[in-house]
Formats: C-alpha cells, structure tokens, sequence
C-alpha cells in the first residue's frame, strides 16, 4: 500500500443513539460498537464468524458484527444488548436467561439473546427442535445449552401472552 | 483481528462499479455479505488493496421469475434465498440447500454470488447449482457473458470470472416435470462448511423409469463436481433400492480425492458413496415415486 487509505465518515445509529465517527476502512461493526461507540455488552469470542458471541441487529436482521465493516453498516439502525431492556425492565428473554438459569460465565449470552430476537420473530412458536436449530451459530462452553432453550422456550410463553 | 489497509470504495451504480473493477482489476476484490472475503482479510490470506463495496449497486439483488424458471441476483442473500415463497414455489431445492448453510446470521449476510464467485470447495451452493445446471451472468465494462456451471469451477478457490469481471445474475431453469430434488450434507460439527454434500435431481417418465438424472458433489474435492458415472448408471432404471446404491457406489468415479486434515481420500469416496445414496434416495421420494 503506497497512501495510506482516506478514513470514512461512518454513522451508525445503535439503540437509538446516532454515532457518527471517522473510521478506517478496516475498522470491524464489533470494534466501531466496543470502542469507538464504548458499548461493552457485546462480545469478541472467536473472530472467526463461528461462536457468535458479536451478535446484533443490523437492520433486524441478527449479524456477527466481527464478520461486517463499520463502513458496511453505514447509515444501519442496530440494535445491540444494551438495547434490550427498558427504564431498568429486563426484556422477556433476558429475565427467561435469569428465570432458567441460560448461563454460567455469561461471555455468549449476549450474543445468545441477540440471536434469540431474531429466532422469536421468525418463529413466534417454536420447538426446541427450532430453538436448537436456529442457535447453530452460537456457541456456549459452560451450559450444555438445555438451560438456554429452556430459557428461549420460556420467553416465547411470555411474550406469546403479550 | 484486523484486516491489512484498503481503500474503500461504494460506487452507487453497476457502471461505476465496473469502471473501477476495469481500472484496478485483481488489485481491488469485490465485496458483498463480506461472509467469504471478510475471514480471509482478517487472516491476511487476502490483502486486497482495494475493497469495492457491492452494497449500494441498485438491483444486484432480488428473485425474479423468468420464463425457464428463475434469475437471481448475485447479492441476494441466503435467508432471502431459504424464505422466498417464489423459490419455494418454483425450485425449493435452492431453499433447502439456502437453509443449511452456515447459520442464521451468517445467512443473513452471505449471498449466493459471493459464494459462488469466491467457490470455497465445500460451499454448499456449487453442488445444487451444477445439478441444476445454472447459468452465471458476468458483467464488465465490455459487456455480458454468460457462463454455464459447468465451466464455472476450474480449481481451488477459481473461477471463469475475469477480475474486471463481476457475477451479477444466476438464472435457473426449473426441472422437467416428474423431477424430485434433494440436497443432504454432513456438515463439519464447528464451521457448518460441507464434510460432504449431494444435490441429487432424478426424473421420472410415466411408467416410473429414470429419463434423466443430475448430480453435484461438495467438499471432497478442490472444487465442486458432477456425479457422470452415478447418472449414467441411473439412466433407464426403476429407481429403486438397488439401482440407487449400485449407481451410488460409482460416486467417486472422476472425483479428485485427496488426504487433508478432515478426511483420506479413502474416507472422501466412501463418504461421497453414502451421501450420493442418501440424496438419490431423498429425490426419489419426492418425484412421486
């Protein structure tokens, strides 16, 4: 590389906050929301787009941010662990976490519950089979995971009642 | 883990993008979901110098229905691929095969030109898309080409695509009537990537013989490859138990089998015989037969 490459203007509005920052080209989604926009919650695991602990919402849509530019999400609403809970009330599937006890050390959780966001609205109703087969892309080391669906299952009951 | 420097570049139109991609060819790498590029510049296996963001070209994604069947966008996503009542309708095998690869949020990134273009060799798409013998639309700024699938994969990580060259369209065609589809893998326990897998489509005439079958095979070799021996061996029987597995054991006929960490070149044809069985059986079942 002879030049170094111009920094990007790069706004990104996450849970409802709008950022706006000169980024270089390379900066990661995860790192743009860990350190330039200082919002911890959300993991580094892997870095190899596997375990998932980096999950947000990119447009509603359940991403692995360490696998997305800051520049790829330029003008993107997102929603990140931090967004989850309101005036202080846990939302139904982080109290489901706490209810079932869906976590040991805690590192995937975040990234467990912001895949769950996506899995409850494509399946309002689902099977743990479903529950199962929509976390392929989350790894948990401590639980076994039957806690964690038991957790999904049971923030399904609660939000199905409304 | 940071990929090396690149500039970035986010043109807004199909022409533009093209200039540029005819400017600076294999020194700048197209970039879509990013689910392919995104892991190899991390770990420096692509140092590209340039990165032209595909997001903002207008129509490079979406389905559409054509007279043969369908044409679809290269950036169109995996899950848009798995949810779309279209493809449903018209070649649910895509659906199926869109459905299992990788995971939710990978499929929510990834798209069907990006992986065909970067045509990793156990991507699950290649398999379904020789079977189905689909058409590659390459656009540059000299024009169109189409390729056939079957001169898509020309080795390891290569493609027919020219780097002033961008994949913009798939187009399908749907199977003659009387077709049953099916796509089965093994899929490593950690990647979700195919140790194995078989789109397998076989057609049946009225008296229930075989008059056509197709089949394509991931992960066992650098590149994804049609199954010749299996479908001659198909061609003309009742399709029933024992003519799938006399057919499957001709799975690694042609197949360039080597050892690597995941499996002997024993192990690969082995596991080709049994996949190449599992989806024939699969297919079988649902041609009416």
């Amino acid at each position: 590389m002879t030049e170094r490459p111009a920094n990007l203007p790069v706004t990104i509005t996450i849970n409802g906050a709008v950022e706006t920052h000169d980024v270089e080209p390379r900066l990661l989604l995860v790192h743009f929301i860990r350190e330039t926009a200082g919002l911890t919650g959300t993991h580094v695991g892997c870095d190899t787009s596997q375990c998932g602990a980096c999950t947000v919402l990119l447009d509603g849509l359940a991403v692995k941010s360490c696998t997305v530019l800051a520049a790829q999400a330029d003008g993107a609403d997102i929603v990140t662990i931090e967004g989850l809970a309101k005036a202080g009330v846990l939302h139904p599937i982080q109290q489901g976490f706490r209810e079932k006890h869906g976590l040991q050390c805690g590192f995937c959780t975040p990234g467990m519950i912001m895949a769950a966001c996506q899995l409850l609205q494509r399946h309002p109703h689902p099977t743990r089979e479903q529950i199962r087969h929509q976390l392929d892309g989350n790894i948990c080391r401590c639980t076994g995971y039957h806690q964690i669906v038991d957790a999904i299952a049971w923030a399904a009951d609660v939000l199905a009642k409304g | 883990m940071y990929p090396a420097s690149f500039h970035y570049h986010a043109p807004t139109t199909l022409e533009a993008a093209l200039a540029l991609l005819a400017e600076l060819k294999d020194r700048a790498r197209p970039l879509a979901g990013g689910h392919s590029l995104l892991p190899m510049m991390k770990l420096r296996l692509a140092q590209p110098e340039h990165v032209i963001d595909l997001r903002k070209l207008p129509d490079l994604a979406g389905i559409r229905a054509t007279d043969a069947g369908l044409a679809i966008g290269a950036a169109t996503t995996h899950w848009q691929v798995e949810s779309s009542p279209l493809v449903a309708a018209t070649l649910p095998l895509l659906a199926e095969v869109a459905g299992v690869i990788a995971d939710p949020q990978v499929r929510n990134r990834g798209t069907i030109g990006g992986s065909l273009a970067h045509a990793d060799p156990a991507a699950d798409y290649p398999a379904s898309l020789l079977a189905l013998e689909a058409e590659l639309v390459c656009a540059s700024i000299k024009g169109r080409r189409v390729v056939k699938a079957g001169d898509w994969f020309q080795g390891l990580m290569t493609t027919a695509l020219e780097p002033d060259e961008l994949l913009v369209e798939i187009r399908v065609s749907r199977p003659p009537a009387g077709t049953g589809a099916a796509y089965v893998k093994f899929p490593h326990p950690a990647t979700r990537f195919a140790i194995v897998g078989v789109a397998a489509l076989v057609t049946r005439d009225g008296q229930g013989r075989c008059t056509r079958a197709r089949l394509g095979i991931t992960g066992v070799g650098p590149t994804a490859a049609r199954l010749p021996g299996v479908e001659a061996a198909l061609a003309g029987t009742a399709l029933d138990r024992a003519a799938i597995e006399a057919a499957a054991r001709r799975a690694a006929e042609g197949l360039d089998l080597q050892d690597d960490r995941q499996a002997t070149a024993t192990e690969k044809a082995a596991l080709a015989g049994v996949f190449a069985r599992r989806a024939l059986a699969a297919a079988v079942a649902r041609s009416g037969g």
